[in-house]
């Protein structure tokens, strides 16, 4: 044995990509000291421990800022959500009224995009 | 009792090339002229670098491209790359190579072509998996992201962020080297083209070609040079690297760059007669003074609009015009530091602080990632 088994499989975005791929959003929790976070990493930022776990997300999270992006051929919202286990994503809110606002409560979907699923947060109620 | 650290060194030469707009040259012409003007300012010749410290967002080996075009014989060189801070993180580097004889003339560089090789901000290769789906605008998303969380907070309004623009104009117009020196008001900031809500087109920094350079020494040598400028203090600090990764969208580590900068230096806030800050975007201007402790947090976007930092206020903020209206060749920081080491020894024409004793110039890299920050002073501050 020349490799350390806790570091065995495929890589934490791998992973990730994987569990979303099957439309799950995954964090990552460290049995060590408890916290949550994303993204993925090989190490617990908070405390040091190697390899924390993926674990499932609730997937309910709330705008912490937004931003509309004005191209040429149309604007689109990206927004931070900070997620109900603590870490932030960024995404994008597909908010039917048109109007993000932050400190809305969202929930997570994956949308099917042109190179792969997308996460993607939806207002609270409208999923 | 004062850290060793303080005066130990000192920026011995500046060079700048204010070719903000030159087709026909590259970014390695660019640095290479900043670097001759700089070496000549201090009295030297590329024949006597031996330290080297550099950073390009157009090539990946900066440290052996600059070395085999400027001919030079290294015994130390350092490429951190931290993006438009690096340059600080190199003086802070330069200052320990220095004192720990590692090198004896440090020669930090920077150049960059971007304006006429297409006009937009260089990209480096760096892809970001977790943001790239979502179309932000790099870099101006993730500031507006920071800028929109900054005003839910602390009511700070487009008004204030407006009045930032503006006093770099008024700035810049004392600046001949500037590159936009006509008439900006508050109102055109405001009508200015949304580009990603809450910043517009004249919220951001230009985008120009331009070349920068540093040369430093141990305080020993530095009394053999005909305006030296100590360093008294440098801090750096980094926080993340994506923006949704910032710990806090309204507080940079500014926080703890200037804390190690003001304690080495053994001053403070209120010593300081003279300030640079990389404004990429008008919100930096603003975080930036709030986390140096130029006033408290939430209270920044007043502080900008009372007119404190424009020309004849009671902070003398970005007085070369900043990245706003002089020149904005990318990774701008380096410029920070030049125009502070310019404005002490009093070679600032129109736009000079009277009897600046004390200059901080702080850089910020990524979307408010990395964040380093300098303090110097005239030989009287020793």
């Amino acid at each position: 044995m020349t490799t350390d088994p806790r570091f065995d499989g495929p890589g934490p975005d791998q992973t990730w990509r994987d569990a979303l791929a099957a439309g799950r959003l995954e964090i990552q929790h460290c049995t060590a000291c408890d916290a949550a976070q994303f993204p993925p990493s090989l190490v617990c930022r908070t405390c040091g421990a190697p390899a924390p776990s993926m674990v499932a997300a609730s997937g309910k999270g709330i705008v912490y800022s937004t931003t509309t992006v004005r191209r040429r051929d149309g604007a689109h919202n990206v927004s931070v959500i900070e997620l109900a286990e603590g870490p932030r994503i960024m995404s994008r809110v597909t908010d039917l009224s048109g109007v993000v606002r932050i400190g809305a409560e969202v929930t997570a979907k994956a949308e099917m995009g042109d190179s792969g699923p997308v996460l993607v947060f939806v207002p609270e109620g409208s999923e | 009792m004062s850290d060793p650290m303080r005066g130990s060194t000192a920026i011995v030469g500046t060079g700048i090339t204010n070719r903000w707009d030159a087709p026909g040259r590259t970014a390695f012409d660019q640095l290479q002229e900043a670097a001759i003007l700089a070496l000549e300012d201090a009295g030297l010749t590329t024949k006597d670098v031996d330290g080297l410290f550099c950073a390009l967002s157009v090539s990946g080996l900066p440290v052996l491209n600059v070395a085999e075009k400027l001919g030079l014989e290294l015994r130390h060189a350092d490429g951190t790359m931290a993006g438009g801070s690096s340059f600080i993180f190199h003086m802070r580097s330069a200052m320990a190579a220095l004192n720990a004889g590692l090198c004896d003339v440090a020669l930090i560089c920077y150049g960059s072509n971007q304006r006429s090789a297409g006009g937009k901000l260089a990209a480096m290769p760096d892809p970001q998996p977790y943001e790239a789906p979502y179309g932000a605008l790099y870099p101006i998303s993730s500031y507006a992201l920071a800028a929109a969380r900054h005003m839910h907070e602390h009511g700070t309004t487009r008004e204030q962020l407006a009045e930032i623009a503006v006093a770099a104009r008024q700035w810049a117009k004392l600046n001949p080297a500037a590159m936009m020196r006509d008439e900006l008001t508050r109102d055109d900031v405001l009508g200015s083209r949304m580009v990603s809500d809450p910043l517009t087109k004249a919220d951001c920094c230009l985008v120009t070609d331009g070349g920068g350079a540093l040369v430093m020494v141990r305080a020993d040598r530095a009394k053999d040079h005909a305006a030296p400028v100590p360093l008294l203090g440098v801090g750096t600090a980094v926080s993340h690297r994506q923006i949704a990764s910032m710990p806090d969208f309204t507080t940079t580590a500014a926080v703890q760059s200037g804390a190690e900068a003001y304690r080495m230096a053994g001053l403070g806030p209120a010593d300081i007669d003279h300030v640079m800050v990389y404004d990429a975007f008008t919100i930096c201007t603003l975080m930036f003074l709030e986390d140096l402790g130029f006033c408290a947090k939430g209270e920044g976007g007043a502080f900008c609009a009372s007119g404190a930092i424009a020309p004849g206020g009671s902070l003398p903020v970005n007085t070369n015009g900043g990245g706003l209206s002089c020149n904005h060749p990318g990774m701008y920081g380096i410029f920070t530091v030049i125009e502070a080491a310019e404005q002490l020894r009093g070679r600032c024409g129109a736009r000079q602080v009277p009897g600046a004793e004390v200059a901080l110039a702080h850089a910020n890299g990524g979307v408010l990632s990395s964040q380093a920050t300098a303090i110097l002073g005239t030989p009287a501050t020793l």
